[in-house]
């Protein structure tokens, strides 16, 4: 960051590429898009040091409209590929691109493990609850009986919450937010990249076309005061149109109750722990559903242990330290060697 | 060592006079016990014993794929052989001349390989009534004369073990561990080898459990003596010290030579290496070697799976890192879709398959060489790829480096094959000078002015330009791209363009491969052509039927595709033309593909290497 002054101000548009945004008009993609364009240049980190990997799906044409180093790689892998470039060149910011089928079906298996290693990637999850570029199957995060060209009678497979795999899978840091509020989105992609380790963060993403209305009860702005829980650290969990509303513990079971009715009073509400050393307070509100609870959006969880890039470059020091670098005719007469004359 | 100093370093220090000292120009001998008995060491210990004297040797060894399977079983028997002789081997030999079988089990699955009139030593103790019953046998072998047409050597090898280290304090478990040292003792001692080196190598193995270390010590100092203090052995055996080229030499495997090779292809191009892989039989030495060499520019990452393995070496080298892979034929077909992606992106990649016994999970510690036309056609869409292979342990080191070469020089993925039988197998490798070693040039691009993404070379490879660098932003995918820019293209005419260029690009390969040595008359009856590890077996059965007048060469094949321009021309001197290979014809479906020629095909797929005389009986067919 003290390369400020040397790098020349770049702005939005240094970042949009030159190739046509080929995303349906009116996918919840663009406003993403527009929000990352926005925050690059506002990292002080030079545009040649980014770097976008994505798998296969709708947001993982997101690196071609990025004027920024990038793949477009295979189905679920992009992780895989992302971690490799990151422990090649820790120096890089390695954004992963995905999606709810590319990161939680096919590559669940990454997607958990870049997790657990805490290595330095910022995963944006485009969660739009279905499966698009193959026209509308239902997808891990699809609800239980949605009916698609799959599951004409409904779907019975239960989907699961991204935020709590990443939680289960050990994630550092864990986010939520919407597509439909760019503020927000703009904010908790920015906490994201400044994250060190492993950065996740859920966007709830419309797909105008196979799931269109898929978040508005959540999202629209009309219902969404009562139906979201803005979190903030070290804030009680306080929501709803009148900030009234607030989830109060009745043993290790959330309620929701209303400020100034039977004496509840903001002192009797959770309080937002986003630091907390163990993920138990973040996982407990990743269970929050609509419409029994509010769907709880922001930072969930945010701690600092060392990377994985970092240990990494760490074994690589001392190994010199103690053993000098490497020489190659060391290395080639060391063991058990015996001469012929 | 000079080969005269260790001649006489060989002698017979106290040995009894009365013993005869038989003269040999090559020796078989074959170790088996349990799983659990430290055969592989004592195996590789005897190997490091005869090398050190001066001699050339081949070794095989030969597990099962369970890690400690219950004892006295016979799918738990674990062997090494090893060949060492006056002159240069190529292979573990056919039949041992001596067999060494801790157990009855051991005997059991090894003695029909022993020539007519070998060497039978058993460790007695071991033939007990319950590991009679476990090995299938009804009556105890050593008792109703069905060894017969063998020379029997019953020594107690638990008892007299138990007895040599009784005041040692080590537990019976313990005791019991230290068999093979008595075993190797024996074997040192018939074999006239001298006992204080080996007495060294003890202790620095053991350097961390000294009581361990001496008991090893006491072990193999009891059998060493039981050959000199008993007159059970009236002969004891010699063999002439081989002539090798002068030299710093030291015992390397496969996997440990391509490990060095890979150290080597970064050191020579100032690239830092990094390996992505996920553990798999047997190729995981390789990961193990470069996992210990941090000091170097070398990066490990065990993946969470093989997919993870290879798309982190993509990666790597997308971020301007030497990235490679290592895996073994199931691990291959999961990476299958990452080499097509490899291909698309046209970034330099190296793949090792150490192949195994297939299909499925097949046979994980046995040998076959069946996955050549997965390497060159396994995956979707026009989609080449090089593939070389290595021909034995040492020639692993040199298969890395021009692994690499390729990959970097065309901007390509290849595929470097080698097999169970090298990887483990050790053979004497000649320490090369690093300054004698091919420098592989590698230049990233840096210049912005006038740069397209996919823009070619005269071999027609794209630049490599690594992230970090301003004004070359890009991006690269999966999907067809634009002929110049890279952008995605789905124009037809570009797509039949770019299928085009990939392919001419990897046959280009061709003209960079060095012209084929020719082993043998320059035309005549028959041509024998190898690839990979048969090579050991095809040139001793070449050699020994040109020895006998017939009418026979040889050539064998390290680049597999391209094949070398040369080859179809050589093809066509001959009258007929036979391929030895572990697979139903995989070689040969290529070769008469590619020259519209008859091949003579020889198969073998049961997880052992050929025989020589199983190659040397087909060339007198023909010659």
């Amino acid at each position: 960051m003290t390369s400020m002054t040397a790098t020349p101000t770049l702005t939005k548009k240094d970042f949009e590429s030159d190739q046509d945004v080929r995303w349906c008009p009116g996918c919840g993609d663009y406003a993403v898009l527009a929000q990352m364009q926005k925050l690059m240049p506002t990292l002080g980190i030079p545009r040649e040091n980014f770097a976008f990997i994505s798998g296969i799906g709708c947001s993982s044409r997101f690196p071609y409209y990025m004027e920024t180093y990038g793949m477009h790689s295979i189905h679920g892998r992009a992780p895989a590929i992302a971690t490799g470039l990151k422990l090649a060149r820790p120096e890089l910011s390695v954004w992963v691109v995905t999606g709810d089928g590319d990161a939680l079906a096919i590559g669940g298996n990454h997607f958990i493990h870049a997790m657990r290693r805490n290595i330095g990637l910022k995963i944006i999850l485009l969660n739009n609850r279905i499966y698009g570029l193959t026209k509308g199957q239902y997808s891990p995060t699809s609800e239980l009986g949605k009916k698609t060209k799959t599951t004409p009678l409904g779907s019975i497979d239960r989907p699961f919450s991204p935020v709590a795999v990443a939680l289960g899978a050990g994630a550092t840091f864990v986010a939520r937010t919407t597509d439909a509020d760019q503020a927000h989105m703009g904010s908790v992609l920015k906490r994201a990249a400044e994250h060190e380790g492993t950065a996740f963060v859920e966007i709830f993403q419309n797909c105008i076309v196979f799931n269109d209305g898929a978040f508005a009860a959540i999202t629209d702005k009309s219902v969404r005061d009562d139906a979201r829980l803005l979190l903030e650290h070290g804030k009680p969990l306080v929501f709803g149109k009148n900030k009234d509303k607030g989830i109060r513990l009745r043993g290790l079971e959330p309620e929701v109750v209303t400020i100034g009715e039977d004496g509840v009073s903001v002192s009797d509400l959770v309080v937002h722990d986003e630091a907390s050393e163990h993920s138990g307070a973040a996982f407990f509100l990743s269970q929050f559903d609509a419409p029994r609870l509010p769907v709880p959006l922001g930072v969930f969880r945010a701690v600092s242990t060392p990377t994985y890039e970092g240990m990494n470059t760490q074994l690589h020091a001392d190994a010199r330290a103690s053993r000098g670098r490497g020489d190659l005719a060391a290395l080639f007469n060391s063991g058990d060697l015996w001469t012929i004359t | 060592m000079s080969v005269t100093q260790a001649a006489e370093e060989a002698g017979e220090p106290g040995r009894a006079p009365s013993r005869l000292v038989e003269e040999l120009e090559s020796v078989v001998i074959r170790f088996v016990g349990d799983s659990g008995d430290g055969i592989q060491l004592t195996g590789t210990e005897f190997s490091r014993a005869v090398a050190k004297a001066g001699h050339d040797f081949a070794t095989h060894p030969d597990y099962p794929s369970e890690i400690r399977a219950p004892t006295g079983t016979l799918f738990g028997v674990s062997g090494y052989q090893i060949q060492f002789a006056a002159r240069q081997v190529f292979t573990s030999g056919d039949a041992p001349d001596v067999l060494v079988a801790m157990n009855p089990a051991a005997l059991k699955t090894n003695l029909s390989d022993v020539k007519r009139g070998g060497i039978v030593i058993v460790n007695s103790g071991a033939f007990t009534d319950g590991n009679l019953a476990k090995a299938g046998y009804k009556a105890n072998p050593l008792e109703d004369g069905s060894l017969g047409d063998f020379r029997l050597y019953q020594i107690d090898i638990s008892e007299l073990t138990a007895h040599a280290l009784k005041e040692t304090g080590l537990s019976k478990k313990e005791i019991g561990r230290c068999k093979n040292y008595y075993a190797l003792g024996l074997m040192l001692a018939l074999y006239s080898r001298p006992l204080e080196k080996e007495e060294e190598d003890v202790r620095r193995k053991f350097a961390k459990k000294p009581e361990i270390a001496e008991a090893n010590v006491l072990a193999l100092r009891a059998g060493y003596a039981y050959v000199d203090s008993t007159e059970m052995f009236v002969t004891s055996y010699k063999v002439r010290t081989a002539k090798i080229a002068p030299g710093t030499y030291r015992s390397l495997t496969g996997n440990h030579a391509a490990a060095l090779g890979f150290v080597a292809a970064s050191e020579r191009s100032g690239v830092p290496l990094f390996l992505g892989s996920y553990p798999i039989t047997p190729a995981t030495d390789i990961l193990h070697e470069l996992s210990a060499l941090k000091h170097f520019d070398i990066a490990t990452f065990q993946a969470e799976d093989e997919i993870a393995g290879i798309c982190s070496a993509i990666g790597a080298a997308y971020g301007g890192a030497l990235g490679m892979t290592t895996t073994s034929g199931p691990g291959m077909a999961l990476k299958t879709e990452a080499l097509g992606l490899a291909v698309m992106l046209e970034l330099p990649l190296v793949v090792v398959n150490v192949q195994r016994g297939g299909p499925s999970t097949g046979l994980p510690t046995k040998i076959e060489q069946s996955d050549l036309l997965q390497a060159l056609y396994g995956r979707n869409g026009e989609c080449p790829i090089p593939v070389i292979a290595a021909n034995s342990p040492a020639d692993c080191f040199d298969c890395a480096i021009e692994a690499f070469r390729i990959a970097v020089k065309y901007m390509t993925p290849v595929i470097f094959l080698s097999d169970g039988g090298i990887g483990n197998a050790a053979e004497p490798w000649r320490v090369p000078d690093p300054e004698s070693l091919p420098k592989l040039e590698v230049r990233f691009r840096t210049d912005p002015e006038g740069f397209q993404v996919y823009a070619r070379d005269a071999n027609l490879a794209r630049a490599w330009v690594r992230p970090g660098t301003p004004g070359l932003e890009h991006r690269i995918g999966g999907l067809e791209k634009d002929f110049l820019t890279g952008d995605i293209s789905h124009d037809p005419a570009n797509h039949q363009r770019m299928v085009e260029v990939r392919a001419a690009k990897v046959e280009g390969i061709a003209k960079d491969i060095p012209p084929l040595e020719v082993d043998g008359p320059d035309d005549g009856d028959l041509l024998v052509v190898g690839w990979g590890s048969t090579y050991g077996s095809i040139v001793q059965a070449c050699e020994q039927a040109a020895a006998e007048g017939r009418s026979v060469a040889r050539v064998h094949l390290r680049h597999l595709n391209p094949l070398p321009p040369d080859l179809g021309g050589i093809l066509k001197r001959y009258k007929r033309v036979l391929v030895p290979e572990m697979n139903l014809g995989q070689l040969s479906r290529l070769l008469r593909e590619r020259y519209l020629i008859d091949v003579i095909q020889l198969s073998k797929v049961q997880g052992k290497p050929f025989k020589v005389s199983e190659i040397y009986d087909r060339i007198i067919d023909f010659s």
